[in-house]
């Protein structure tokens, strides 16, 4: 077996039996890297850096020092992390040449986990998006194909380039951002697995921001396990970031017992949206099923105010945004373009720099915030957000997790929804009611479409109960067998 | 509530972000097709509901009044597109 | 005395609202752990949220939170246990997050009252609507480049307490005493150090002027009034120029104004005009606080004995006036000096050496008291001399300066220059016979009824004896001596 195709608790097993050394499983890696440059993954490789961590991992591990617990796994971050010394540009022009000085609470703990940094992953522009079109770096092409000679594909955003790496076997495990579904919806497109913790698990600090209320940050692996082994590293509580709970992190990975009898699995009835193939929904009962045959009760819940959610959230989303990225303003670091005075500096640099989505969401942002919109459309979406809250606060009475659909589609084709910005948003309809509560959620790739597309299943777990939905989920997996591989065709 | 041009022009303004005259037209074509979209919302009864700003319910520890950061200009400054004699320059502003 | 303006066509009345803006003391910044230490290289006191670098959070100061809870205490108003940090957005360049982090539904602090005294004895009471916590701007520098803004974010990020009043005072000097007294106050609890050039405290005025008993007019903000003399002056020409405007048939436009202290006027700040809409809402980096009242009741606890109270007691304690008390207080480092010179002694006369001579000569050296050469037990040991009549009234002052300028204690000064008083009578009664037999023409002239001579008699005997002789003592010998 080739070392790329290694989950990463396997990678971790054979280097434990000393099968082989992190220099040669990084060495895998940064090669099957260089071969799949044409899917536009990574934007910046680092391979001198991981030479030197991985050969650092070996070391101790010869010396027979404390390892972690992804001592020697080569993976790869998004471009929205700031990296020590590492471009960290969000995949925006206005952040041209950004190399922070700092590295983030979530990567540096990563690798003091005993990670290995393969390099930074494409995105959508300050992750806003949910194709990966918006990069400045240029789109990802998702390693899926519609049959042999189908278009080139998203592979759903905005942590794409994580996505896809994952999936096309550059690195072992990635990490994402989700905000609306920025892990999960990729994930899905992908096929691989894609978690979101509860807001307040992972540390915010030095994760460039988009929307602070919603911003999590979490992994994309290959299986259930890869993501609670690795969430593990990436979890914990950080006095930098005031939203970061002060709890202790569970043994995500003990969670994974395979049994699930008794607990009972809530199936909303909103989750379906007008055009959505039928094959979602037959894909949705058959994760039903198979939960019940694990023992599971199903429950039918209703969550009443989840169509409001994708609204909400594009007020409340932007609103946040126009505020955070304020301060790219030409003064004290990336893009500046001249003007005739501060204030043309400013708009010369922040029109050049920012992208047409963005430019769109700061619009709407700064709009629903300003004198005379404020009540009518942020407070009224902070409203609604306290239902849709509630709504899952009221299942959390009878059920232990929820079951959903990932996205309304599999991966289209790049270019399209384009024109049509409530196109695009309507791919995080699923996602973004689990954000708005900020509770946790995972994608678990479960299926195919008729045209050989991954697709992916949510649960949706309550808030610090990772465990609960890691556990459902590694049941899911299981009973889905889902193997098909995106580059050899393999099922 | 539908957008004018003249909104478009503001919030720009607001946003620093230069939207060509020209372009004000379809931008506020954009925006309206967005916001009408967002104005669903108005089905949702919110009477008494307390607007939600955070989904976190504990409080944090807050920070000691203790000094352990600053002190070092140059990495303030090494990402400045523009600075002299340790400070960050700008365009003259003019009040 | 009349506060109303006379303009042209009758009496305006001048409405004041002040927002004092008082840097809170704190070794770190509000949401950071760079230093707040003033006068620093620049951009040396940046930490890179500070700097507002990508990905960065603010974290809460707890020292902040006691300041402001301190604060809003001595200020006679509402703690309020919720509050919450909003986000004010605007773009410049010394405001590196493109918002400040300030508070705006709710204030850490609510309404309160300050009573302030006026020079001619009125009292007036001035309503205190908030006091809140918030984040300084950086310092933009015009004048170092023709073309161009230099920027220094060693003060981006410090702690500020916004404390804003009631539209309550009707004279820039109601506006002074007000403001001099919340500074007052502040210093007292040590959590402001009120240095006004150092920018530690500042003040944005609102005036506005109407006729009496009638609405509001409309307001002009005048901003960064860094001493009380600019905030009256301020205030005084701006009240005159919108009264001018108002009589010519104009209207105010309510507008931000700067004023220059060069030409002593007020004029607009149009860039600061465009477009502000702040679009404030919660800032999500931050979660509310929430104080409990055992924490508020702990707070109060530390606060010290406030000027009011403080100098009620002097009026009381001390059988002083409430002049010569509220001089006292005003500063808590003079009121304890007052109160270590007075112990066990003649208040009236501590206070007296207090306010005329020792502040006298401080205030023409601007020296502080806590950075007086003579020290209150040194002047202690002074009164005491005059008490116990080692020395005249006369000498004290001659030793004071002396312990002013080199510091020496008044016993040593007194012993080594001879300075004791000559009480023995009979030496005294020979010197005044001697300036009696030495003037028979002044004593003729004297008991030809010339009686204000006496003083020219004392000060010859006086002189005499170098100054030491006991001035009541010559006195009572030259009357019976001259009359004999
Ligand atoms: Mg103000
Ligand atoms: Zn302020």
């Amino acid at each position: 077996m080739k070392l790329t195709e290694l989950t990463i608790a396997a990678a971790r097993d054979g280097l434990a039996a000393g099968e082989f050394t992190s220099v040669e499983l990084t060495a895998a890696n940064l090669s099957a890297m260089e071969n799949t440059r044409d899917l536009n993954a990574f934007v910046c490789e680092t391979a001198e850096k991981a030479q030197d961590m991985a050969a650092a991992s070996d070391v101790r591990r010869a010396r027979g020092a404390d390892l972690g617990a992804m001592e020697g796994i080569p993976i790869a971050v998004k471009d929205l992390f700031c990296t020590e010394g590492v471009r960290a540009t969000a995949c925006s022009h206005i952040l041209d040449g950004f190399t922070p000085p700092y590295e983030s609470t979530v990567t540096t703990n990563l690798w003091d986990a005993g990670a290995v940094m393969l390099g930074k992953t494409n995105m959508d522009e300050f992750a806003m998006g949910s194709s990966n079109m918006s990069s400045y770096d240029g789109p990802v092409t998702n390693p899926w194909r519609a049959g042999d000679d189908g278009a080139k594909l998203v592979p759903g955003g905005s942590s794409g380039g994580s996505a896809a790496a994952v999936a096309a076997r550059m690195a072992m495990g990635a990490t994402g951002t989700d905000t609306g579904g920025s892990i999960r919806q990729p994930g899905a497109f992908c096929g691989v697995v894609g978690m979101k913790p509860t807001y307040g698990r992972c540390s915010r600090w030095g994760v460039i921001a988009f929307a602070s209320s919603l911003d999590q940050a979490g992994p994309l692996t290959r299986t259930v396990q890869d993501a609670a082994i690795m969430l593990g590293a990436m979890a914990g509580h950080d006095p930098k970031d005031s939203t970061s709970v002060n709890e202790s992190v569970p043994d995500f990975e003990a969670a994974l017992t395979g049994d699930i009898k008794g607990l009972r699995v809530g199936v909303p009835k909103e989750y379906v949206v007008d055009g959505m193939p039928g094959e979602i929904g037959e894909l949705w009962r058959r994760g039903v099923d198979w939960l019940k045959d694990a023992g599971a009760q199903i429950v039918d819940i209703s969550l009443p105010h989840t169509k409001y959610a994708l609204p909400a959230y594009y007020i409340i989303a932007p609103a946040e945004a126009s505020s955070n990225l304020a301060r790219y303003d030409g003064v004290r670091y990336g893009l500046r373009v001249e003007g005739d005075s501060l204030q043309d500096m400013y708009a010369n640099t922040r029109s050049e720099g920012f992208g047409a989505e963005v430019k769109r969401r700061l619009m709407i942002g700064a709009y629903v915030l300003s004198a005379g919109y404020y009540d009518a459309y942020y407070l009224k979406a902070q409203k609604v957000r306290a239902r849709i809250a509630q709504d899952f606060h009221d299942a959390w009475e009878t059920v232990d997790v929820v079951l959903t659909p990932t996205a309304p589609s599999a991966a289209f084709a790049q270019g399209e929804k384009m024109d049509d910005p409530i196109a695009m948003y309507l791919n995080d309809v699923f996602t973004v009611p689990a954000s708005l509560a900020g509770l946790p959620a995972i994608s678990v790739p479960a299926g195919l479409s008729s045209d050989g597309l991954p697709l992916g299943l949510q649960i949706i777990g309550r808030p610090f109960d990772e465990e609960t939905m890691f556990r459902v989920a590694g049941v899911m997996e299981r009973e889905a067998a889902f193997t098909a591989h995106p580059m050899t065709g393999e099922a | 509530m539908s957008l004018d041009k003249d909104t478009v022009r503001r919030i720009a303004m607001l946003a620093r972000i230069k939207v060509p005259e020209a372009d004000l037209e379809t931008m506020a074509g954009e925006l309206n097709n967005i916001l009408g979209w967002i104005e669903q919302l108005d089905e949702v009864d919110t009477d008494g509901v307390e607007p939600m700003t955070s989904v976190s319910d504990f409080r944090p520890e807050l920070r000691a009044d203790v000094v352990n950061d600053g002190g070092d200009a140059e990495r303030a400054l090494a990402n400045a597109p523009e600075n002299a004699n340790g400070f960050f320059v700008v365009p003259k502003v003019i009040d | 005395m009349s506060k109303l303006l006379k303009g042209r066509t009758g009496d305006w009345e001048i409405v004041i609202g002040l927002e004092i803006h008082a840097q809170s003391i704190t070794k770190a910044k509000l949401f950071s752990g760079a230093s707040t230490a003033f006068g620093a290289e620049p951009n040396t006191q940046v930490s890179l949220v500070d700097a507002a670098m990508p990905g960065m959070l603010p974290v809460l100061n707890e020292e902040s939170v006691r300041q402001a809870v301190r604060s809003g205490l001595a200020l006679n108003s509402k703690i309020n246990l919720h509050s919450v940090f909003a986000r004010k957005n605007y773009f410049y360049p010394d405001l590196p997050q493109g918002y400040q982090i300030s508070q705006f539904e709710s204030p850490i602090v609510g309404e309160g009252e300050l009573e302030i005294d006026l020079a001619d004895g009125e009292v007036v009471t001035v309503g205190i609507e908030r006091l809140h916590l918030e984040q300084d701007a950086g310092k933009s520098l015009h004048d170092q480049h023709p073309t161009k803004t230099y920027i220094d974010l060693n003060r981006s990020g410090i702690t500020l307490m916004e404390i804003v009043s009631k539209p309550d005072m009707r004279s820039s000097e109601e506006a002074v005493e007000y403001a001099t007294k919340v500074r007052s106050i502040l210093r007292y609890i040590d959590t402001c150090d009120g240095n006004m050039q150092e920018g530690s405290l500042r003040c944005d005025a609102n005036v506005s002027v109407r006729r009496p008993g009638e609405a509001l007019g409309t307001r002009c903000e005048i901003k960064n009034l860094n001493s009380f003399r600019y905030l009256r002056q301020a205030i005084d020409h701006e009240a005159v120029r919108q009264v001018e405007i108002l009589e010519d048939g104009g209207k105010i436009a309510q507008e931000t104004r700067l004023y220059d202290t060069a030409k002593g006027e007020t004029r607009s700040m149009r860039s600061k005009e465009e477009a502000h809409d702040y679009r404030y809402f919660p800032d999500p980096d931050l979660l509310p606080i929430d104080l409990s009242e055992e924490f508020v009741a702990r707070m109060k606890a530390t606060l010290p004995e406030l000027p009011d109270a403080r100098k009620e007691r002097f009026v009381t304690a001390y059988a002083l006036s409430p002049y010569d008390a509220s001089v006292l207080v005003s500063e808590r480092d003079t009121a304890d000096y007052f109160e270590t010179v007075a112990a066990g002694r003649d208040s009236k006369l501590a206070a007296n050496w207090v306010i005329s001579d020792l502040f006298g000569r401080l205030n023409k050296l601007t020296i502080p008291v806590s950075a007086s050469p003579v020290s209150a037990e040194a002047l202690g040991e002074l009164i005491d001399l005059i008490s116990d009549q080692t020395i005249s009234g006369r000498i004290a002052k001659d030793v004071f300066s002396e312990m002013f300028e080199s510091g020496e204690g008044a016993k040593a000064i007194v012993e080594k220059k001879g300075l004791r008083q000559v009480t023995d009578e009979g030496a005294i009664r020979g010197q005044v016979q001697s300036v009696i037999d030495d003037n028979p023409d002044k004593v003729a002239d004297y008991r030809g009824g010339n009686d204000k001579l006496v003083g020219w008699f004392m000060g010859q005997v006086m002189k005499a004896s170098q100054g030491k002789a006991n001035p009541g003592m010559v006195n009572k010998l030259l009357r019976e001596m001259l009359s004999a």
